[in-house]
């Protein structure tokens, strides 16, 4: 089998397995909310509820399409594109397992591995920024253009701490590929006990960066009706709904990879299996890990109130940013010196 | 043999995606300059900075081309079109200029342009000193010779942005 027909059947698997986790989160965040909220939550379609996400799904196609005739309309639907594209297009360097053998050539699990690594995922995430700005202002709505606002800014302070809070991590790892952080965790050598102030601020950066709970302000119902995505309906509301459980699931990737060890499954080899049952193996653990840290962006939504403005600002600028900085000097000392 | 014919293939296929590359940004560039709106400039401004980060790729320079990704379509842009949209810059209560002031734009720029024709007329193609080494944009390479041959700029332009840093927020605790 040719290198570029694999990864180009992984291309499409790893689109396909996106698409559903993204519909399936939905489900699971109103299971989890009901669970939470001491409700039963969706049950009527299917056993559990199983089927909602489908007739969800259904209904936004079906729903009539309203472009607002103040709106720009080319923009308008620029924005939900942009978002959703974005969104999608980070997948591509996240290493799902180590190595399958077929036929006697070995596939890399990974789409590629490119020099640069993580910072390709923050380029495409500050690309997405976009299509929340050009979606709010094309809306030609005040509260829409609100939100786009305020996801901007948001987004642009953020991506400051975040960035600055891995440069320890690489510092270590002496490299940006995603591959070679994975290999370097072995067992339960993972980063997140070598780093934990870095991860603390990566995690809270994740969380503003993807706009979610207790971050959640550029939607938010109370004071914005519904943020940017006010004169959005039928599907172009969903692919702005889709692109953020999309960036939900692959930040929960990307965190597991950088601190927890990835693929990685603690004195696998020392028993002896085969290199293909470990790869499968390896993308289920890794898949478990990244359920898990679904589980917990929802389980923080429905347990921690919305943070105000101000307060989101002052986090970002005043705390998180010197406390990463110290992070920088204080790895730079450790690594230098051992 | 073989290798010699692949390398010319890639080769071909590059100048085809370099061509693709500049004929987006050109138009994307021109119209930055003609659309009547701001922020349908800045959105083709973006197009153009996306194009140049494609360009940097042909050339290899990974960590260049994101990092220009990064900051200029990233957050430059970003701040540009926020501050446009909070403005809301519209055509109406967009200043007309008077006729004069268009003839002599036109005519000051069309000076600017026969001097670059001018001046590139008598120059010859110009031959690389070093065969062209296709590991430089990378970031390790980067990296060595930013700390060794060019260590006294790095740092100088390092201290230059924290003192933008320190004066950005003297700014703000005045107020």
């Amino acid at each position: 089998m040719d290198e570029i027909i694999f990864k180009t059947i992984l291309i499409i698997i790893i689109f396909i397995i996106t698409l559903l986790i993204a519909l399936y989160s939905t489900w699971a965040e109103r299971k989890i909310a009901a669970v939470m909220q001491d409700r039963r939550g969706p049950n009527r379609a299917g056993p559990f509820g199983l089927f909602q996400p489908l007739a969800d799904g259904v209904k936004m196609f079906m729903k009539e399409e309203i472009i607002p005739a103040f709106s720009e309309k080319a923009l308008f639907i620029l924005g939900p594109c942009i978002a959703m594209i974005t969104a999608c297009m980070t997948s591509v360097i996240i290493p799902w397992g180590s190595e399958l053998t077929i036929g006697g050539r070995i596939y890399s699990l990974q789409i590629t591995d490119i020099n640069i690594g993580i910072l390709y995922i923050f380029a495409m995430v500050s690309i997405g920024v976009y299509g929340i700005m050009i979606g709010g202002w094309a809306s030609n709505n005040k509260y829409s253009l609100l939100g786009a606002v305020r996801a901007a800014s948001q987004m642009i302070s953020y991506e400051i701490a975040m960035g600055m809070s891995i440069i320890g991590l690489l510092l270590m790892s002496g490299s940006l590929s995603l591959k070679d952080i994975v290999e370097q965790q072995p067992g339960l050598h993972w980063n997140v006990f070598y780093q934990p102030v870095g991860f603390l601020i990566f995690l809270i950066c994740v969380f503003a960066e993807t706009n979610r709970s207790p971050f959640d302000l550029p939607e938010c119902e109370t004071e914005l009706i519904g943020g940017y995505n006010v004169e959005y309906s039928s599907m172009k509301l969903g692919f702005y709904l889709f692109a953020e459980y999309i960036n939900m699931f692959i930040s929960s990737a990307v965190i597991v990879t950088l601190f927890f060890g990835g693929y990685n499954i603690p004195f696998i080899h020392s028993i002896g299996l085969e290199q293909n049952t470990v790869a499968i193996l390896q993308i289920i653990f890794l898949f478990a890990k990244i359920f898990f840290f679904i589980f917990f962006f929802m389980w923080v939504r429905w347990t921690l109130p919305r943070f105000r403005y101000d307060q989101l600002m002052n986090l970002g600028w005043k705390v998180l940013v010197p406390v990463a900085v110290a992070n920088i000097i204080v790895c730079a000392l450790f690594t230098t010196k051992f | 043999m073989n290798s010699g014919i692949k390398l010319k293939k890639t080769k071909r296929e590059m100048f085809k995606l370099f061509i693709f590359l500049s004929i987006i940004m050109l138009l994307a560039a021109i119209m930055v300059v003609v659309s009547k709106s701001p922020v349908s400039s800045i959105i083709h401004l973006i197009i153009a900075f996306l194009a140049m980060a494609g360009h940097f790729i042909l050339l290899n320079a990974q960590f260049l081309a994101i990092a220009h990704i990064i900051v200029y379509t990233g957050a430059i842009m970003v701040l540009f079109l926020f501050v446009i949209m909070l403005l809301n810059l519209n055509k109406e209560n967009e200043p007309h200029k008077t006729l004069t002031t268009k003839l002599a734009a036109v005519i000051s720029g069309g000076l600017l342009f026969l001097v670059l024709l001018a001046s590139l007329k008598g120059v010859n193609a110009i031959k690389p000193l070093n065969k062209f080494d296709s590991s430089i944009g990378l970031i390790k390479v980067l990296g060595n010779e930013l700390f060794t041959k060019f260590i006294f700029p790095f740092e100088i332009s390092s201290i230059l942005f924290l003192s933008a840093m320190v004066g950005a927020v003297l700014l703000a605790k005045k107020n």
